[in-house]
């Protein structure tokens, strides 16, 4: 019964907070319009959506969104160096890392997180889902990206949406 | 100092945009000119953001959000096009 | 001092935007210069977002937030187009520097025979 009256606990928090943000204020007339809204939109889209999101340790997600916002800012600062310094310093190459996540919207965020950090872009998922080739501007060693990517994004990510029963 | 700013931040953002044109001209090849038409979108909603500071609106905030929108999106057709496109060829 | 601070953030914005088409505009094959783009620019266009709110939150007639959506959709965007991009530069055999990697031509030569059959 509750499942039905709502379907998406998160993506009715999530659309509350874009009205919010998206009409500019924070009124409490405002807040009652985006909570209708956040409320009404996943209900009447039910059969659009896929399964609903399981998040098993929402705080370890915290420090995970944390720690990609810095790695960001430490990407930005080395790629742009490499930009700066030209063509001599790229050393681009093609890493295949095999993946263990297995649901969609886990391996989704692992290939943007990867697009958004140090020198590596995901550039192709295999058809089966096993593995991620990933792009980088400065690979001296593939073997170590890849093990980078697995231990310092991939493991996390697990542990939030796919921890073993 | 925040006008000083402002004009340093627009020659930089127009020489961007200049840059991104150029890639887009030159090619060669398609995947080129549609992430150099990716980046003249991105470029444009940075100087709109300028623009909004400059004369103090917030209206050119809806402007940036929409040109957002429509820059992913007209990315991700450009792209599916030429994924389906070419294998039906 | 306030006025300093979204000064620098104006400034450091503008700057990785610039670096970002910098970057697309010098570099070697489509692949590298994806890297520009997807990152420089990104985070470009987050500082100048940033300074815009806090440039309108102080001018004393309430918060304004709204800035945060357009960072927030061009974060999650940005990555995103750039996975779609690169897919598509692999599909059509774009030249690339480095080697590519022979799973996708596999792949991708089977599922022309699925589609073309």
């Amino acid at each position: 019964m509750l499942s039905r009256l709502l379907p998406h606990p998160l993506l009715t928090v999530t659309l509350t907070l874009t009205w919010m943000l998206l009409v500019n204020s924070f009124t409490a007339g405002q807040a009652l319009l985006g909570v209708l809204l956040g409320w009404a939109i996943p209900v009447f889209t039910r059969r659009f959506w896929p399964d609903r999101v399981r998040i098993a340790r929402p705080w370890w997600l915290v420090f995970f969104l944390v720690k990609v916002l810095w790695d960001i800012l430490i990407a930005n600062v080395t790629v742009a160096a490499l930009i700066l310094g030209g063509q001599r310093f790229a050393r681009p190459a093609f890493v295949a890392v095999p993946l263990e996540l297995r649901t969609e919207l886990a391996i989704s965020i692992l290939a943007n997180t990867v697009s958004l950090t140090p020198g590596t872009v995901s550039a192709w998922l295999s058809p089966d889902r096993r593995t991620l080739i990933v792009h980088g501007l400065r690979v001296t060693d593939p073997d170590a990206l890849a093990h980078e990517i697995k231990t310092r994004y991939e493991r996390p990510l697990r542990d939030i949406f796919e921890p073993p029963c | 100092m925040l006008n000083i700013a402002l004009i340093i931040a627009f020659t930089l953002v127009c020489a961007a945009l200049l840059l991104s044109l150029w890639r887009l001209v030159v090619g060669p090849d398609h995947p080129d000119r549609i992430l150099a038409l990716d980046t003249l979108y991105v470029n444009t909603i940075a100087l709109l953001v300028l623009l909004g500071i400059l004369l103090g609106s917030a209206l050119y905030f809806e402007a940036a959000l929409l040109i957002a929108m429509m820059g992913f999106v007209g990315t991700v057709a450009l792209c599916k096009y030429l994924l389906r496109g070419d294998i039906i060829e | 001092m306030l006025e300093l601070a979204i000064s620098a953030l104006i400034i450091v914005g503008a700057a990785f935007t610039f670096i970002g088409s910098l970057g697309l505009a010098r570099l070697g094959d489509f692949y590298t210069r994806l890297h520009g783009p997807t990152k420089a620019t990104t985070l470009g266009v987050g500082a100048l977002l940033i300074a815009s709110v806090t440039f309108f939150s102080t001018r004393g007639e309430g918060i304004s937030l709204h800035e945060v959506l357009v960072t927030v959709f061009l974060f999650i965007t940005a990555p995103v187009s750039a996975h779609l991009l690169a897919k598509t530069a692999l599909h059509l055999r774009v030249h690339s520097i480095a080697p590519t990697p022979a799973q996708v031509e596999v792949a991708d030569g089977a599922q022309a025979g699925e589609t073309s059959r």
